[in-house]
């Protein structure tokens, strides 16, 4: 870990790929598997490390299946886990996600965006996969996907990652990019007591009482752990609430439904935006990751010119937040959406758009950043 | 001795919930269940140490039946979760069952490099080989020249051999058996459970239904008298020249080393960084 420049000792440089392995270690987490790719393997790296210091494990698979299927090997057996890779890992990942959303295995992804289809653009940031972090596992299935947009972030929503994966037993996708991931900045990091940390819930009756996917008011089962007295069975076929394979559709049904309903239940605790001078703002920008970083400065200057602009800054992208997105284009007359892909969360945000509101769309697929200026004078010919 | 039947049956098998089974009558998988729980009741273990892993195919339904900690994983990467069961909790007992397509085809990478850590796993592959689940495939075991339903003309590749292929890869331990010898069988999974790093059996086994049935051996009978009669013991085999092994296989202990499994040097991994941050 860079410690220089700290004059107090909680004050440290890092990168945001340095934060996410703090992050990480400060929500519990003490196993990580993954497999080097550019721009992520700074999180590996930090993890090879840390992780032996406190007790835990780091090992580097044979590739990414093999990292995430060890990650929820892992947290079946009681540790908190995590992996970190980019695209075309993350594109390897996606059938043991599925798994882990459908057998409500906590566990945490990261994926460091950079520019693709296939190997495409290693070393530059994109905003690509946002449709794969919500869609890529085949079949219906809850997520959470989070994004972070500076280093400060990277730590915080790392935790946040955690908290609500083991919360909600389900996976949770952090969407970093390759400039938040390699971006130095300085971090006032958190004390341990400031630090909220949430554990899943284990079962507390007797085993023989122990019914593993039982129907319970918020959806989420307590979750054993192996080697803790309460056996049972763990599938990804659909299964039912004891965990045994079942083909019956009422079964099924309330399977799958509940996975979703646990989701939708959560859904105001899920849910994180962070809004900038939205009170009296007309036009807005709805940004997320590194482009909100550039949003923010080009609202700054439009006020100067006596435009009443503001941003909405998605940290939450899936459960998709439909509510304060709503609220936004509700208030303003017309809403931009820059994004480093071709249109990813636009289409959400066009889809909640019930009141006909201009919702403009400003896009880059260079592996390029997006500039204050250019979000600048997109909100110019908006006003 | 039927009550030791009972007995075994009793603590074992998840009787009261799911069964019947899914098995076809006569195939090789519910041996290597019976062998199983044999193998595990004579090596003491306590039930709820012992994670039963699979992955997908016939064989990978077994976790169904057997009263411990189950996981039915996803097709090909059952190794991958087992290691991260092991090594985020030391203390468990992971067994691994596997298909040949399972291990070899789709899994073929995670199972060479779970021998090369000597990762502290027992693996047993029931190589019946053929996809047995799909409906009767080629799998990388299916032997030269067999039909399949995806080689109507005849099966043009040549086949793995498992348990060579976990040897050279740095298994610490390999045995191999058939659903014919089961007492030898019994005897190779319960050394291979004792064993620490990575520990191997292969059990050729009978998919008459699949594989048999294309193949001039429709029935388990005539499956159980191909493997009584092509099977040679290590010891047999040391007298016997190569023209003679032509065609047949060996089973026993193929490799029995003391070296040092994974967890063992992750552990030194952990005391040196431990010791790093006291400096
Ligand atoms: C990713 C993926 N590809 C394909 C399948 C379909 N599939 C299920 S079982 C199986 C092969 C089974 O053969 P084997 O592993 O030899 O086990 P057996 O059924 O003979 O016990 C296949 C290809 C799958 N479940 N997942
Ligand atoms: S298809 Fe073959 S492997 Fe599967 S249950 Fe039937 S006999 Fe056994």
């Amino acid at each position: 870990m860079n410690r220089t420049g700290a004059k107090r000792k909680n004050i440290l440089l890092m990168q945001g790929n340095e934060a996410i392995v703090e992050g990480a270690l400060a929500a519990g987490c003490r196993f990580f598997a993954g497999y080097p790719i550019t721009p992520a393997s700074e999180i590996s790296e930090g993890m090879s490390i840390r992780l032996p210091q406190m007790d835990g494990t780091f090992i580097q698979m044979e590739d990414e299946i093999a990292s995430i299927g060890a990650v929820i090997g892992a947290s079946l057996a009681g540790v908190k886990s995590m992996t970190a890779t980019s695209g075309p890992g993350f594109s390897l990942m996606q059938e043991n996600i599925g798994f882990a959303c459908m057998a409500e295995v906590p566990c945490v992804i990261v994926n460091v965006m950079r520019g693709g289809p296939s190997t495409g653009l290693p070393t530059h940031p994109s905003q690509g996969d946002v449709m794969q972090a919500r869609w890529g596992t085949h079949g219906d299935h809850p997520i959470i996907v989070l994004a972070v947009s500076t280093v400060r972030d990277s730590f915080e929503i790392t935790v946040e990652a955690f908290n609500l994966s083991e919360k909600y037993r389900v996976p949770v996708i952090i969407l970093s990019d390759e400039a938040v991931a390699h971006t130095r900045e300085t971090v006032t990091m958190p004390s341990p007591e400031e630090i909220k940390i949430i554990d899943r819930i284990k079962p507390e009756m007797p085993p023989e009482w122990y019914i593993p996917y039982e129907v319970t008011s918020t959806g989420v089962p307590p979750m054993a752990v192996f080697g803790e007295g309460y056996p049972y069975h763990i599938t990804g076929l659909s299964h039912d609430v004891r965990g045994f394979p079942t083909q019956r559709p009422d079964e099924t049904d309330e399977l799958i439904r509940r996975l979703y309903r646990k989701i939708t239940q959560g859904f105001h605790e899920i849910q994180k935006i962070k809004s900038f001078m939205m009170g009296d703002a007309e036009i807005a920008v709805i940004a997320y990751g590194s482009v909100t970083r550039s949003a923010r400065q080009a609202v700054l200057d439009v006020r100067q010119l006596g435009i009443r602009a503001g941003l909405l800054q998605l940290v939450t992208l899936f459960p998709f937040p439909r509510e304060s997105v709503e609220t936004v284009l509700n208030q303003c007359r017309a809403v931009l959406v820059p994004e480093m892909n071709l249109g990813q969360i636009s289409r959400e945000v066009k889809r909640v758009n019930q009141k006909d509101t201009r919702v403009t769309t400003y896009n880059r697929v260079d592996g390029q950043l997006i500039t204050p200026e250019e979000i600048y004078s997109q909100l110019i010919q908006m006003k | 001795m039927p009550e030791e039947i009972t007995r075994l049956t009793h603590k074992y098998l998840r009787h009261d919930k799911k069964f019947p089974h899914i098995w076809c009558p006569g195939c090789g998988n519910g041996i290597v269940l019976g062998s199983l729980i044999r193998a595990i009741d004579r090596s003491g273990l306590h039930k709820d140490d012992v994670v039963l892993v699979s992955g997908i195919g016939c064989s990978g339904r077994m976790t169904v039946y057997a009263d411990f900690n189950t996981l039915h994983t996803t097709h090909g990467r059952a190794l991958t979760f087992a290691t991260g069961i092991k090594l985020a909790k030391n203390s468990l007992h992971v067994i691994v069952i596997m298909g040949d397509g399972d291990a070899t085809a789709i899994g073929g990478n995670h199972f060479i490099h779970a021998a090369r850590r000597n990762m502290d796993l027992t693996a047993i592959i029931i190589n019946n080989q053929i996809y047995g689940m799909t409906g009767g495939q080629q799998s990388p075991t299916t032997p030269y020249g067999s039909m399949t339903t995806t080689t109507p003309y005849g099966h043009i590749e040549n086949a793995f051999s498992i348990s060579e292929l976990a040897m050279v890869a740095g298994a610490s331990f390999v045995g191999r058996g058939t659903v014919f010898h089961v007492q030898l069988l019994d005897s190779l999974i319960e050394r291979a459970i004792q064993k620490k790093g990575f520990s191997v059996v292969e059990i050729l086994s009978n998919c008459h239904v699949q594989f048999g049935r294309r193949n001039k051996m429709g029935s388990p009978v005539k499956m159980m008298k191909w493997f009584q009669e092509h099977a040679v013991t290590m010891q047999k085999a040391k007298q016997m020249n190569t023209e003679d092994l032509e065609g047949n296989v060996t089973i026993g202990v193929l490799t029995d080393s003391d070296k040092p499994s994974y967890l063992e040097k992750y552990q030194l991994v952990q005391e040196q960084a431990k010791a790093s941050l006291k400096k």
